[in-house]
């Protein structure tokens, strides 16, 4: 088992060091690999690297920045969506279950409604995924004599339909030649004008968020046993299923206010990682680290190569994500049961 | 709330009335933009304009006669267009995409026309069809090209019965793309300038060829560099993308991305950032390049034409722009409001 850990983990990182790679390496703007090396090099040594300043700008200004904020927003969004699952102890469980995303919609609509710039446009993305997730968990916790579990889907269901129906609203009062297509892109998920404030500003909470989750990754494999027998081993389970939601819901609004919604990850990744390291969520966070960061870098990689026009993220990461989580299903049925 | 809602039975009343009352009065028949043969009232007083592009044009030609627009005006925009007009009820937009009025309060304003104003395509004829059938308004569509802007002027005065309002602005939307064609038509292709139109609030959504959003910029002779990824619609692309097009001149609508893209350390390297030719397009009342897509964007062909050409187009543009706001909005601009208007024509600091 230890063997295969290892071997699984060392799998992931080389998946992740080619996808880097591959990322650098290719964009609209032509740079050679010889001058991308040359760059790498005079940024480690601080020699003069003789380019011109665009090609630097290409390399460590638009594809840098980009590149960290994919493996940023993936890492995010697997580790989220990894926590939820044996959380809820559900499968079909992904981050946006208590409603971030839809909330984080509606505070990016209503900025661009609002015609605010981009940076308030993130924050109150950003906010509101927050706010969305602590209304439905006040919502769930004043309703009693229920499954706390139960309850507490029921209501992000709840509260995402209704944040949802408030998007719509806002598109439908919209400006429809201004507003409402920069409104569709911004649902649509994508990197593209990533630049390294976005990176400097969300990275710091998604790793504030991840430590907690990786120091509480024992009661997290109790708290997957069931409540009665997580209780019974000693785990306050409120306490702790209050904290595995705060940092799942500060990673994902982190990383969707920059990046618009990107579904699937969540989803998909955790279940790789479970198939390749089994449910133990000590091996299971890193694995579905290392997963969700190489595979939204190669997503967005080819959503920026594949076409001449940009691919939106939404609709790249399910057009890849089905068939392989249809395949995924067919192929496996141990991990779970 | 009585009197609306007394207004609103009376309405309902007047429109259950409507083909009696379509007997009596003498009608006409007339063939519109679509094709389409439509019989419309001998006189037409009241016209409810079912989309912004409408709205402008009928406001243009028949000001008087317009009884509504499609949404508020914002503050920025009211200044620009007179009280009595600006303070007209916005009664939502019927057609184009997302529809917002209700058709009980378009029979409810009573008009004797509906008019729509843009693409001419088998859903809008139809849509057309259907609105005029179950309301017993007559519906009329002109085309919204570019190239048959003075031809839907003078249509549109003559439907309404201001042929002459009509005639007068078809004349002078089509002295003055022909000045522009015949003017632009010397200039050397070497000449012609690379132009990114950035929209959106990072400046990274823009029109592909033959998109509505890059007609003026087309007319005016000038490159759409994002013309070699093909024909389209609105699209996303990256900065990457940009800085390999290296456009000589960025025109924007968006007063966020205006702001920052001089600040930017990404955009700084580009050619039209460190020359200054990174322009903000009025939008007072309505926008100056492609929204809405009306007869708005006539103004925007010369101020295109002013910053991209400006040896061929020396003329101080503010009689210029006095005139068109004069002709087509009934109100001229203070001398404060050119300022504002002109501000991307005075010379810049780089």
């Amino acid at each position: 088992m230890r063997g295969r850990t290892a071997a699984a983990a060392a799998g992931a990182l080389v998946a992740l060091g080619a996808a880097l790679f591959a990322a650098f390496a290719v964009g609209r703007f032509p740079v050679s690999a010889g001058d991308l090396v040359t760059l790498m090099w005079s940024k480690l040594t601080g020699a003069p690297h003789g380019l011109p300043a665009t090609v630097e700008t290409v390399v460590f200004g638009v594809r840098g920045p980009r590149v960290l904020a994919a493996v940023a927003v993936g890492a995010a969004l697997a580790a989220a969506g990894a926590a939820y699952q044996s959380l809820f102890r559900n499968p079909l469980v992904s981050p946006d279950i208590l409603g971030v995303s839809s909330g984080a919609a509606v505070g990016a609509v209503l900025g661009i409604f609002l015609s605010l710039n981009v940076l308030a446009i993130q924050g109150l993305a950003f906010a509101f995924g927050l706010g969305a997730v602590a209304l439905v968990y006040v919502t769930a916790t004043a309703v009693r004599g229920h499954d706390p579990l139960l309850v507490l889907v029921l209501a992000g269901v709840v509260v995402g339909a209704l944040l949802g129906a408030i998007v719509a609203l806002l598109k439908y009062l919209a400006d429809p030649y201004n507003q409402l297509p920069a409104i569709t892109f911004w649902l649509l998920g994508s990197l593209a004008g990533t630049n390294r404030d976005d990176f400097v500003s969300a990275a710091p909470l998604m790793l504030a968020a991840l430590v907690p989750l990786w120091l509480l990754r024992w009661r997290i494999n109790l708290l997957s046993l069931g409540d009665e027998e997580a209780k019974a081993l000693g785990v306050e389970t409120t306490r702790t299923r209050i904290a595995v939601i705060a940092c799942a819901t500060l990673m994902t609004a982190a990383a969707v206010s920059i990046s618009g919604v990107v579904g699937w990850i969540g989803l998909l990744i955790p279940h790789f990682a479970r198939l390749l390291v089994g449910p133990d969520f000590g091996r299971l966070l890193p694995t579905a680290v290392i997963l969700g960061a190489a595979f939204l870098l190669a997503v967005d990689t080819l959503a920026r190569t594949v076409a001449r026009i940009e691919i939106p993220l939404g609709v790249l990461t399910a057009f890849v994500g089905t068939p392989l989580f249809l395949w995924q299903l067919a192929a496996a049925r141990r991990s779970w049961q | 709330m009585h009197r609306a809602r007394r207004r609103f039975l009376a309405g309902l009343a007047l429109a259950a009335l409507g083909p009696v009352a379509a007997r009596a009065q003498s009608s006409r028949q007339i063939v519109d933009g679509a094709g389409r043969k439509v019989a419309i009232p001998a006189r037409v007083e009241r016209v409810y304009a079912a989309g912004p592009p409408a709205s402008v044009l009928a406001f243009a030609v028949a000001p008087d006669k317009l009884i509504g627009w499609t949404s508020h005006f914002r503050d920025y925009e009211r200044p620009f267009v007179a009280p009595k007009y600006a303070d007209l009820p916005a009664l939502g937009r019927l057609t184009g995409r997302g529809n917002t009025a209700n058709v009980e309060v378009v029979i409810a304003a009573r008009p004797d026309l509906v008019f729509d104003y843009g693409a001419i395509t088998p859903t809008y004829v139809s849509l057309a069809d259907r609105v005029q059938a179950q309301t017993g308004i007559p519906y009329v569509l002109l085309d919204g090209d570019f190239d048959r802007m003075a031809e839907s002027l003078g249509a549109f005065g003559r439907i309404v019965g201001e042929d002459a309002a009509g005639e007068a602005l078809a004349r002078y939307a089509h002295e003055l793309i022909a000045d522009v064609s015949l003017r632009v038509a010397r200039i050397p292709a070497a000449q012609r300038p690379r132009v990114y139109y950035g929209r959106g609030p990072r400046g990274l959504d823009t029109g592909l060829a033959g998109s509505i959003n890059m007609e003026s910029i087309e007319q005016v002779g000038a490159v759409n560099v994002a013309a070699e990824l093909g024909k389209g619609g609105l699209v996303q692309v990256s900065v990457e993308q940009v800085l390999r097009w290296n456009p000589d001149v960025i025109v924007t609508i968006d007063p966020n991305f205006f702001a920052s893209v001089r600040r930017d350390p990404l955009w700084r390297e580009l050619a039209a950032v460190k020359s200054g030719r990174v322009h903000l397009a009025p939008n007072a009342p309505f926008g100056w390049i492609d929204f809405p897509p009306s007869v708005n964007r006539l103004i925007g062909l010369r101020w295109l034409c002013r910053l991209l050409y400006p040896e061929t187009f020396p003329e101080d543009l503010r009689p210029v722009v006095r005139d068109f706001y004069s002709r087509m909005y009934h109100q001229a601009p203070t001398e404060t409001q050119l300022d504002a208007l002109l501000v991307s024509v005075r010379p810049q600091q780089a």
